[in-house]
This record gives structure tokens, sequence and C-alpha cells, in this order.
């Protein structure tokens, strides 16, 4: 009684602030807790009932792991997290290296106003939605107007049939992935190279260190912290993918699915297209848990190395 | 900073009586390197902006000689006829418009006076239930049920399909732009100055309203173009949630044209069946497509000098952790 007098009273002193978070506080409930138990029709046969949400989870039958079962036992179930994995991998690795790399050599041209303009160019992919990103890649990949095919012919070479041969598609959405991402990624890598302070330059200078000298002796070594925290965080997220890139870009095609479907888009279809709800809640909150548990633990690691940058 | 210097690492060059010909910043790049330098970032910036310039170049073209040459960055010939049909049979098109028009404009400003009120909240020190919300809101940043379970909250629960509603609210607060403006309401705005308006007698909210929020500029632009951007880029929640083509955003009507071109005259308030099937022939259908990519980048394209200023510092924000 006197636990709940006490707690009215902090209630009461705090009321102003207690509104303001209050549209906020509905929104998260609504659209980010109210979903988690829903979660739980990954363990039940879901079936929609007329009376609502809440009938529909009460009336569908647990079957324990069952959707789980189902789901690992098809080819899918393989494929999914391999595509999701490596794709990623590859884009954390090389999306980190040639972000490093224009950083660089942005700092180091001399003309600041071009390299301003080189910029304001490099930033524009990162704004386009991967619906226009779509237009813009068949643009070339068109099998009877597209650039590419008309350079293949032009070389007297045969023209390729892009969106039915999987054999490009690993190329070609990581070059696009890339295209999108690195003029925007290399921002975080200019600012800690625009920060370290300049006399460790001078004074390799003096010393008569060459420019790859100081480089490689100065400005990696000084970015490095940065590099590392960015590529531990990036690797919490390995278990996400880019709905957009893998869904837009090849332009939803079935023929391509052996080597474009990942988990986001294997589990809208099963939402969207197949209606496979069980197996498809199933595939999301698989993911959801791995990405948890990797996020808490590349964070623990982040946590270990500087204790500032880490995320909580 | 410059430094000029007449030191040269290279030895023949600190040979007194040999001839100067100019001082050279030893901060720079040797003259070859500056050259490769200014080459491969100068050709990484065109190839990022070459594919928009390149479907600007396409919806001019005469579709004619599109459909002889294929896609070319110098057409046999121009044309504007593109966007004079759009113009005449775009019913669908100006209805996209306004929709996303409308979701940008709405959804941004509840996301600003939602995001900007939760965000002071929590970062004042004085709050009690600090330490609860703050957790309430960034758990939601490292866990979630999943697609499923959200579509089936925003279509049952909340019976929003087929609604505007269904394109603003499920986008509307992001844990991450909370965290941002935690951030620059902690640094930028001190208890201090909280302090002395409620000694003037003011309330919590009169002292945000008039002490804070005028300070708080830059952090909401920042936060405010993040999620302006954001609505005129989506189109996966009307890939969930919107069957009626009355409430298609513009991006999500590009998705549909993509394959069926002929959308965009199905709403179209043309006459008769047999009108129709003439305006479906005469149809300019490739670089009508090409023209509603640029049509819906173009804004994009104007508000870029503000992007980037604002986009940079949120960034920099984000980056900064007390």
């Amino acid at each position: 009684m006197k636990g709940l007098l006490r707690w009215l009273k902090l209630v009461g002193r705090n009321k102003a602030l207690l509104l303001m978070v209050l549209p906020g506080f509905v929104w998260f409930l609504l659209f980010c807790y109210l979903p988690m138990p829903g979660a739980l029709i990954a363990f039940k046969d879901y079936q929609f009932s007329r009376d609502g949400f809440l009938a529909s989870m009460i009336e569908s039958k647990w079957v324990g792991f069952k959707n789980f079962e189902y789901l690992f036992k098809t080819e899918d179930a393989y494929l999914i997290v391999r595509n999701t994995l490596l794709y990623n991998a590859a884009f954390i690795i090389l999306g980190t290296l040639f972000a490093v790399l224009v950083a660089i050599v942005i700092s180091e041209i001399a003309n600041k106003k071009l390299a301003k303009i080189y910029q304001t160019g490099m930033f524009l992919p990162h704004f386009l939605s991967w619906v226009i990103v779509s237009y813009f890649v068949f643009s070339f990949l068109s099998v009877d107007k597209g650039v590419l095919n008309q350079f293949l012919t032009w070389i007297g070479a045969d023209p390729e049939f892009w969106y039915t041969e999987t054999k490009f598609w690993p190329y070609i959405l990581i070059i696009v992935n890339l295209w999108k991402g690195v003029g925007y990624g290399s921002v975080i890598y200019l600012a800690a190279i625009v920060g370290i302070d300049k006399s460790y330059f001078e004074a390799a200078m003096i010393d008569g260190a060459s420019k790859w000298q100081q480089i490689r002796n100065i400005t990696i070594p000084m970015i490095t912290p940065i590099i590392v925290i960015m590529f531990i965080l990036a690797v919490g997220g390995i278990f996400r993918a880019d709905f957009g890139l893998f869904y837009q870009v090849p332009r939803d095609t079935g023929a391509l699915y052996s080597v474009t479907n990942v988990i986001d888009t294997f589990v809208y279809r099963g939402l969207k297209v197949t209606g496979n709800i069980g197996m498809s809640t199933a595939a999301g909150l698989y993911q959801s848990v791995v990405g948890f548990i990797l996020v808490l633990v590349t964070n623990f690691i982040v946590r270990k190395i500087n204790k500032e940058q880490a995320l909580f | 900073m410059e430094h000029r210097t007449v030191i040269d690492s290279h030895p023949s060059l600190n040979n007194p009586r040999a001839p100067r010909k100019k001082l050279r910043n030893i901060h720079h790049l040797s003259p070859f390197w500056n050259a490769m330098a200014h080459i491969g970032i100068g050709l990484f910036s065109l190839a990022c902006v070459y594919p928009f310039l390149f479907v600007v170049v396409l919806s001019f073209t005469d579709e004619q000689s599109l459909a002889k040459n294929g896609y070319k960055i110098i057409p046999e010939q121009w044309s504007v006829e593109a966007y004079t049909y759009l113009f005449r049979t775009g019913n669908q098109l100006l209805r996209s418009y306004g929709v996303t028009l409308f979701i940008t404009v709405v959804g941004t400003l509840l996301t600003l006076v939602i995001v900007s009120l939760y965000a002071y909240a929590i970062s004042r020190s004085y709050f009690h239930f600090r330490g609860f919300f703050s957790f309430v809101a960034f758990f939601t940043m490292l866990f979630g049920g999943g697609l499923v379970p959200s579509y089936i909250v925003v279509t049952q629960v909340l019976h929003l399909k087929d609604t505007m509603w269904a394109l603003i609210l499920p986008m509307c607060v992001s844990a991450f732009s909370i965290l941002i403006m935690r951030t620059f309401f902690k640094t930028m705005v001190p208890d201090a100055i909280i302090e002395s308006g409620k000694i003037d007698g003011a309330g919590e909210f009169r002292v945000f309203l008039y002490l804070v929020l005028p300070i708080s500029l830059p952090g909401l632009a920042t936060i405010g173009l993040f999620a302006a951007l954001g609505y005129w880029n989506d189109w996966f929640n009307a890939l969930l949630y919107i069957d009626d083509a009355r409430l298609l955003p513009l991006q999500s009507l590009l998705m549909k044209v993509e394959t069926n071109i002929q959308f965009i005259l199905q709403n179209a308030g043309v006459g008769g069946a047999a009108d129709r099937t003439d305006m479906v022939r005469t149809l300019p259908a490739e670089t009508t497509r090409m023209a509603m990519v640029v049509l819906a980048t173009v804004p994009i394209i104007f508000a870029y000098p503000f992007f980037q200023r604002y986009f940079v510092q949120g960034l920099t924000i984000g980056a900064v952790k007390e």
C-alpha cells in the first residue's frame, strides 16, 4: 500500500514528462511489443478466426516445433540462410574495404572543392529507393535493349539472358550493393581521418616519411579502432538481409530464387504469396532470435575493445 | 593550414644547385598519384550519378527510336512524348503523387512530434522513469516479433489494411531517431537552461516549446529529413497493406508498371473501352516508365543539398555517445 502510494506520488511529480513519452510509448506497445507474443504463431497451426486476432491465437492448436521441423526439412532453409550469410559477409568485407579506401583517397585530394563534388555524386545512390535502382539496373541488363547486351553484340559476343541466368547474380547484387552504399559508408571514416591530429603527419614528414608510409603508419592505424567497431556491429546484423535489394533488383524473378532468396524475402513470400503462415513465422522468429544473440555477442566484444563505442 | 616548404625526401632535389621549379605542398600527393586519385574517385562518382542521367535521357527519347536502337545515352531522336502522355492520361500518377506527398508530410510531422517529445523526456536526468522508457525504445533495436506477427497486428488488431494509416503509422517512430534526438538534447540542452525556465515559472511543456525546440532545429531537421526520405521512398508497407489502387504511393506505382504499364490507364479518367484500347496501343510504354522514374526522383534531387548537410550531421550526432 505504502509502496503504491509512493509510486503514485512519483507519477504525479513526473506527469508532464510521462505525458510526453505517452504517444511514443503507445506506438512501441502496438507496433513492437504486441507482435512479440504474436511470434508464438510459430508454435501453432495458425487459423484465421473471424473474432479477431486474440481468438485466432487462442483457437489455433499448439503444434510445438512442427513448423520449425518443416522449415528445416525444406531445401529452402539451407538456401536462404546460406544466401543471407554469404551475401552479407561479402557486403561487410568489401563494403568496409572500399569505404575506407574511398575515404583515404578523398582525404588526400588537395582540391577540396573537387573532393566535395565527388562526394556529392557518391552520396546520390543512398537516397534512392530500391525500386528506382531496379529500373537503373534494368536499363543495363534488359535482354533486348540493355546497355550490356548492346555492348556484347558490338564486340561480336552472344547476348546474355541476365534475368534468367543465376550465375551472374552474386556479382550483380554485390556490385549494386557496393554502388549504393560505399559513398555513404565512407563518410564516417572520412570524419575519423579528418579528426587525426595534424602534428603526427608533420612529425613524419620531418623524418622524411613518404605519403605511402604516412598512410600506412599513421592514417590506417589511427582509424583502425573505428573500422573494427563498425565491422563488428555490421557482423551483429549479418542475419538480416536488405529486403529491397533482393526483391526489387532481381525483379522478383522466380528463376533466380536459388541465388536471390534470403530469409527476409522467404518470410515475405510465405506470408503474402504461398500463405504458409506457420513456417513463415518460424523463419522470422529464427531470424530474430539468432540476430538478437549475434548483437549481444558482438556488443559484448565491442565493449571489451572500447566501452565508449558499445551500443549498450 | 598551408605548409609550403622546399624540403623533399628525394635527395637529388635537395641539391642546392638544381633549379627549383616551384614549391610543392608536401601535404599533397605526387602529381601522378594525384591524377590517379582524381581519375579513380571521379569515375566512381560519375558511375553513381550516371544511371540517373541515363534514365533522364531515356525518358526524353522517342519511343520508336528506343524500340529500334535499345537504350542509348545519345538517342537518335529526342521526344517529350512520354511526359505529355503522362500529363494527359496520368490520373493514376497524379493520385499516387498525392498519396506520397500526403504520407510524407503527415508522417514526417507525426514523427517529429512523437520522437522529439519522447527523446526529450528520456534525455532529462530528473525524469524518474527515464531508464524504463529508454529500455522500451532501445530494446526494439535488438529484437522484434518479425514480419508475420506485425502484419497480423496491423491488419487484424488495428484494422489498417487499405487505409492511408497503414502507410504512415508502421514507420512513424524509430528507436534510431530517438537515439539521435536524445543525444542531441543531452549535449545541446543542458539542465541549467531548463532550470532557469522553471524558475521563471514555465511548465515542462512551455519550456520544451519555447526554450528547447528553438535551439534544437538542427537535430529536428536531421530526423525530419530521415523520416521524409523514408516515407517518400517507401514501397514496402504498400506491398504489405495496400491493394486499393487509389491508395498506391508513387514507388509502388513504379513497381506495378514495371510489369504492367497499362496499369497507368486503368484509373485514367478517359472515355469508354474503345478509347482505352486505343490509348493502350499508342502508349509509349518504355519512355513513359522512365519519365515516371524521373518524376519520382526529381524531388529528392532538389532536396539534395539539405540531405547532404543534415545526414552527415545525423551520422556524427548518432556516433557520439555520452
